[in-house]
């Protein structure tokens, strides 16, 4: 009698969970859908292929996004050519290589910490390394080595991640079969740990296409009427243009920024698929 | 893979490179280049915006390009000899002006447009008729008493007076302070503030005892949502109008906003075609984006300025509509 109220006690607990989790689901869902609801509703009507090819304007009927999406677009695919290499080297060297000494553990604390410093921080540091002290101006260059510090963190962190979770066996067997280091990381541990770096740097991407603060820190530009030619010239990105409409006064412009933001989300979509994509075949290559 | 990405990147060149060069209209400014450098307030940024914008339709290889840091970041930008010209919500201040001097940088300062600072309330207050200047500054000042509306005046609703007003990193904050309360940054604490005018018109609208204050072009856009209160600077009540505004009437709230320009950087044919075009067109194209025109030989005064290159600042800090009409006029 006992035992089976017990149980069924148990199963009510476990359903309630289940309830739970499903009622906090929705909810994240609710409220993403509410916020592409209200963008879609304001900002589709001005999303047509005039918007897309017009630069900035007073008016907000004239007014177009080329610019600041270019901006975005070399930007990112800058902070990724630069930041991607770098941080998955760094942690293959972390993981693979660095014996475990106090050196590496202080490393390892550090970068843990930097992912978790304000993004306005590498704003600062960009403005006095890159800006000033390298004189690169506000370029392409400075913004995206910028933001390569500022998402290095995480795809560090991820890769690391991803590569102590490639089974020791893996690499045991490959070098009993007389493989170098080399060979093990390239043919055995890096394609194991493919997918979760990759997760990693999408976490990342997104993270460096969205965020305005180290750019306005380091003097990305607002109104800026011609397209980016090569690293040094100088940019706007879609977070200062979407921003720099909100605050306008006149509704059309707020409006305009809906569009801007619809324009967002789907560049950060078609990254993310592409990233997506990528994993696929990487597993199935397996 | 490889294939897809190429094709991907094809896209991206193509959709760059197309339709950048639309018409070159013909007349002198479209074989000037170069580079011109703004930065700045973001209040003045919609008026240097529509000058870029339409200066590159006749100088088409000029690059204009404006950043927004706020007034005292533009200064930063420009007392190190980074930018061509400022964006000035405010005049400079001597902090400002020391470094510049060791900097060697100098500045011709140039009044560009009028901004009408406006009290707002509620559309359903229907007891305030006007306010003047001395009750707003029993509202404001940084020891102020007036908890309901009827601290304010009597015979106003017994209800408690809930405040807005812009951030107090903007310049607007400054200036209002600085002529109500006798000195900039001294306001009371006590109110809901925002970098956002935006935040501030829909706190306004849906707070039937609030007031606040903000920008002219926010109370033009959004004159159906908010009634603005006339204000009584010592000669009558006076509605902020582009009249009122323009010619001195609707005071103390108005104020002078303006551009810096380095004079080194006049040198450069771009930059000096394009102060010229800025204050030409300074007049009509603030309208258009929600200011008010200074008067007509304050613009001639800039110009005079530009031609003989006279630096130093003319208006002291704080300029108010009254030094600049005196000093300028």
């Amino acid at each position: 009698m006992i035992a089976q109220s017990n149980l069924a006690w148990r199963h009510k607990k476990a359903m309630f969970f289940r309830c739970f989790c499903i009622g906090v689901t929705a909810f994240a869902v609710f409220i993403l859908g509410l916020l592409i609801y209200q963008v879609s509703v304001l900002g589709l009507p001005w999303l047509d292929a005039q918007f897309l090819s017009s630069f900035p304007s007073r008016f907000p009927e004239k007014a177009g996004i080329k610019s600041a999406l270019l901006g975005t677009l070399w930007l990112v695919s800058m902070t990724a050519a630069i930041a991607i290499p770098v941080g998955v080297l760094a942690s293959v060297y972390l993981e693979e290589y660095a014996r475990p000494t106090r050196l590496t553990e202080f490393i390892n604390i550090n970068i843990a910490n930097l992912a978790g410093v304000p993004s306005i921080v590498y704003g600062m540091l960009g403005l006095a390394i890159f800006v000033r002290f390298f004189q690169l101006e506000r370029s392409l260059l400075s913004g995206a080595l910028t933001m390569s510090l500022l998402i290095l963190p995480v795809i560090i962190i991820a890769a690391k991640e991803a590569i102590r979770a490639v089974p020791g066996s893996l690499r045991q067997a490959a070098f009993a079969v007389g493989a170098t280091r080399w060979q093990v990381i390239r043919a055995h541990v890096l394609p194991s740990a493919l997918p979760g770096i990759l997760t990693g740097v999408i976490l990342a991407i997104s993270r460096a296409i969205g965020e305005t603060a180290p750019l306005i820190m380091i003097g990305a530009l607002t109104y800026v009427a011609f397209v980016p030619e090569g690293p040094m010239d100088e940019f706007t990105a879609l977070p200062i243009q979407i921003f720099n409409w909100t605050s306008r006064p006149q509704e059309e412009f707020h409006e305009l920024a809906s569009a801007g933001i619809v324009v967002l989300l789907l560049v950060l979509l078609m990254m993310n698929a592409l990233a997506v994509y990528i994993r696929y075949r990487g597993t199935r290559a397996k | 893979m490889n294939k897809y990405l190429a094709a991907l990147l094809g896209v991206f060149v193509v959709y760059g490179c197309s339709p950048s060069n639309e018409t070159t209209p013909a007349g002198e400014g479209s074989v000037l280049s170069g580079k011109v450098r703004l930065d700045g307030s973001s209040t003045v940024f919609p008026i240097s915006e529509a000058v870029a914008e339409e200066f590159i339709a006749v100088a088409p290889r000029v690059r204009v390009t404006v950043g927004v840091s706020g007034t005292g970041g533009g200064f930063k930008k420009f007392v190190a000899g980074e930018i061509d010209i400022n964006d000035a919500s405010r005049t400079i201040k001597p902090s400002e002006q020391e470094k510049a001097a060791a900097n060697g940088v100098g500045f011709i300062e140039l009044p560009v447009a009028f901004d009408g600072l406006s009290i707002v309330i509620n559309l359903e207050n229907d007891w305030v008729d006007q306010l003047t200047v001395a009750e707003l500054n029993a509202i404001w000042n940084p020891d102020s008493t007036v908890v309901t509306w009827a601290d304010v005046r009597e015979g106003w609703p017994e209800q408690e007076i809930r405040l807005y007003g812009p951030g107090t990193d903007s310049g607007t904050f400054d200036y209002f302070t600085k002529v109500i309360n006798g000195k900039e940054q001294a306001s009371r604490a006590d109110f809901t503030a925002s970098e956002d005018d935006n935040v501030l018109v829909q706190g306004i609208a849906g707070d039937r005892y609030s007031l606040g204050y903000f920008g002219f072009a926010y109370y033009i856009e959004n004159q159906d949502k908010l009634q603005v209160v006339p204000v009584d600077g010592g000669n009558g009540p006076v509605v902020p109008t582009l009249e009122t505004i323009n010619d001195g009437r609707y005071k103390p709230l108005s104020r002078p906003i303006f551009i810096y320009v380095n004079p080194l950087s006049l040198d450069d044919p771009a930059v000096s075609t394009f102060v010229d075009f800025y204050l030409e067109n300074a007049a009509s194209l603030a309208e258009e984006v929600g200011y008010v025109a200074l008067p007509a030989d304050i613009y001639q005064a800039a110009e005079r300025r530009i031609v003989q290159r006279e630096t130093g600042t003319a208006y002291g800090e704080g300029a108010t509509l009254s030094t600049l009409i005196g000093n300028d006029g």
